[in-house]
């Protein structure tokens, strides 16, 4: 310990938050600088799980990458799929016929929900409940032997391709998904009853973790973090992707700005996914699966091109610089967690310790999508 | 929507820009550009070319206009030995998108930070700094965060080799 962290005048002491710990969620140090209880000082040490996807998009073709991006961000795999096929196909000028939109829309849906269960279990055993961890893994894994029967993995999808899909639904994906939305409709007032209804959990969240709507405008944070602070910013809506527009959803807003307000939103949006899907399945068109005559190498003319999905954890966007060749020039990948997580330092000031972890599971930071 | 009134104000600094340079002055600008780009294709509304020196400024105007921070991206032009930082922003009700372009000599990557004006582009410009090795004068912290801590590479050079 320093000399001057010994000093009388200075009582602080230095506490390591990881690299492993159960509260990360994976390989994040923080430094906390601590006043007995009190976190002075909070700087997150991160790229513990770095592995510089960006330069393997500049060293393999486009197609080569494509399971590098259900790499990163694992808990939901297809929107990174889904933001990066996009980017080549927005880039290349290649249109996705229809019914492979809807496809993705459904896949993509389903795995927000089963990216808000899983955060929803983690968070509650962040916060001393190991209960509801079992019922959101059971709800889960029924939807991961949905998308492991049309993908083919049950976590890093690589399901989508320029210009489609890689396999069409079979005639069991459609009255199982509808199957399992009732089961999941039936099963939301327990969740109410057993978690938003419960008072242990309610003390540890409501009025804990206030992040304001500038902090999240100053530090780029999205997704839920950024709705639960009272601004109703979802690209699904704002800068409509896919066919997205053919839906009627709405997107849940609380402006609370604190945990629980986070924890709602999420909670909500397990509902708005079931309802997209639901229409989805409905208007579902018939027809190829795949555009036609995309080369298998891929050469996209000259240029940049930006594209945007909103993830699970908020707006993952893709750039990309061709210079014509088989390689992309640059791709740059912009995660949420990178930008959520930014904002810890500043909101975690002056923060009791147990409630900054609460603070640090309502992110729902997933490393590897942090760190690439 | 909230682009129009934008526009004027990089404009402004694009005719100041394009002033003869003062004497002894090296003219290594970029020439300032503020173009209409097509979301449908591009991805973003607005387009703007600045100086090095000016993205303070243009940071300052897209924070008055509300703007949020995305992100900030390097490119490498290793043939035009000169580095290029892309900052995207993003307008949290309109949705619309406008890139800051700058670019910066590649032997002395140096651009001012703008991490004072949006707090967020502190880890942005630290993972162009371990990337590209670019300086950002001013900035707080301008330390590896995702390479390893003794990292002197910068791995997203053209010229990298491991």
């Amino acid at each position: 310990m320093s000399t001057e962290a010994q000093s009388v005048r200075n009582e602080t002491f230095v506490l390591n938050l990881g690299p492993q710990h159960p509260a990360t969620h994976g390989v994040l140090r923080i430094k906390l600088t601590m006043d007995g209880e009190y976190i002075m000082d909070a700087d997150p040490v991160i790229g513990y799980g770095h592995r510089m996807h960006e330069k393997m998009g500049e060293n393999r073709s486009y197609a080569k990458f494509l399971p590098n991006a259900g790499r990163m961000d694992y808990v939901a795999a297809l929107f990174n799929g889904h933001g990066y096929v996009g980017a080549v196909e927005r880039l290349a000028g290649i249109t996705v016929p229809e019914r492979a939109e809807y496809i993705r829309v459904i896949t993509s849906e389903l795995n927000r929900v089963a990216s808000h269960l899983l955060w929803l279990g983690a968070f509650l055993v962040d916060l001393g409940g190991f209960t509801p961890l079992l019922y959101c893994f059971d709800d889960r894994e029924q939807i991961l032997d949905l998308l492991e029967s049309v993908t083919g993995s049950r976590l890093t999808f690589c399901y989508y391709r320029f210009g489609g899909v890689c396999n069409d639904i079979d005639e069991d994906f459609v009255p199982g998904t509808r199957k399992f939305i009732t089961r999941l409709r039936s099963r939301m007032p327990m969740y109410d009853a057993l978690v938003t209804k419960n008072i242990i959990f309610r003390k540890r969240v409501e009025g804990i973790g206030l992040i304001s709507a500038e902090t999240c405008r100053k530090y780029g944070a999205t997704g839920p973090v950024i709705r639960g602070s009272g601004v109703a910013y979802d690209v699904r809506k704002i800068e409509p992707y896919s066919v997205y527009p053919k839906f009627n959803f709405d997107i849940p807003v609380y402006s609370e700005c604190d945990c629980m307000a986070r924890y709602k939103v999420r909670i909500s949006e397990i509902i708005q996914s079931m309802r997209i899907i639901e229409q989805a399945l409905d208007s579902l068109p018939t027809g190829p699966v795949m555009a036609e005559k995309v080369p298998q190498a891929l050469k996209p003319p000259k240029g940049d091109c930006y594209y945007n999905v909103e993830s699970a954890r908020g707006s993952f966007g893709v750039r990309i610089v061709s210079d014509g060749t088989e390689n992309a020039y640059r791709l740059k990948l912009r995660s949420p967690c990178f930008s959520n997580m930014s904002l810890f330092r500043e909101c975690s000031k002056g923060m009791l310790l147990p409630d900054a972890l609460a603070l640090l599971g309502s992110f729902d930071l997933v490393i590897p999508d942090m760190d690439r | 929507m909230k682009l129009l009134p934008l526009k004027s104000k990089f404009a402004e600094i694009a005719v100041r820009a394009a002033l003869p340079p003062a004497a002894g002055a090296e003219a290594t600008a970029p020439v300032p550009l503020v173009m209409d780009a097509v979301h449908a294709s591009k991805g973003i509304d607005l387009d703007v070319t600045v100086p090095s020196d000016c993205v303070v400024e243009a940071a300052k105007i897209l924070d008055d206009a509300k703007f949020m921070i995305e992100a900030i991206t390097g490119i490498d032009w290793l043939a035009e030995r000169q580095i290029e930082v892309v900052y995207d922003f993003t307008h949290v009700e309109s949705g619309e998108r406008v890139a800051v372009r700058a670019r910066t000599p590649r032997d002395k990557p140096e651009l001012p930070t703008i991490s004072n004006i949006y707090p967020g582009a502190n880890w942005h410009e630290r993972e162009a700094h371990d990337f590209f090795g670019i300086i950002f004068i001013g900035h707080p912290q301008l330390i590896p965060l995702l390479l390893p801590e003794d990292a002197r590479f910068h791995p997203l050079r053209k010229d990298f080799t491991t």
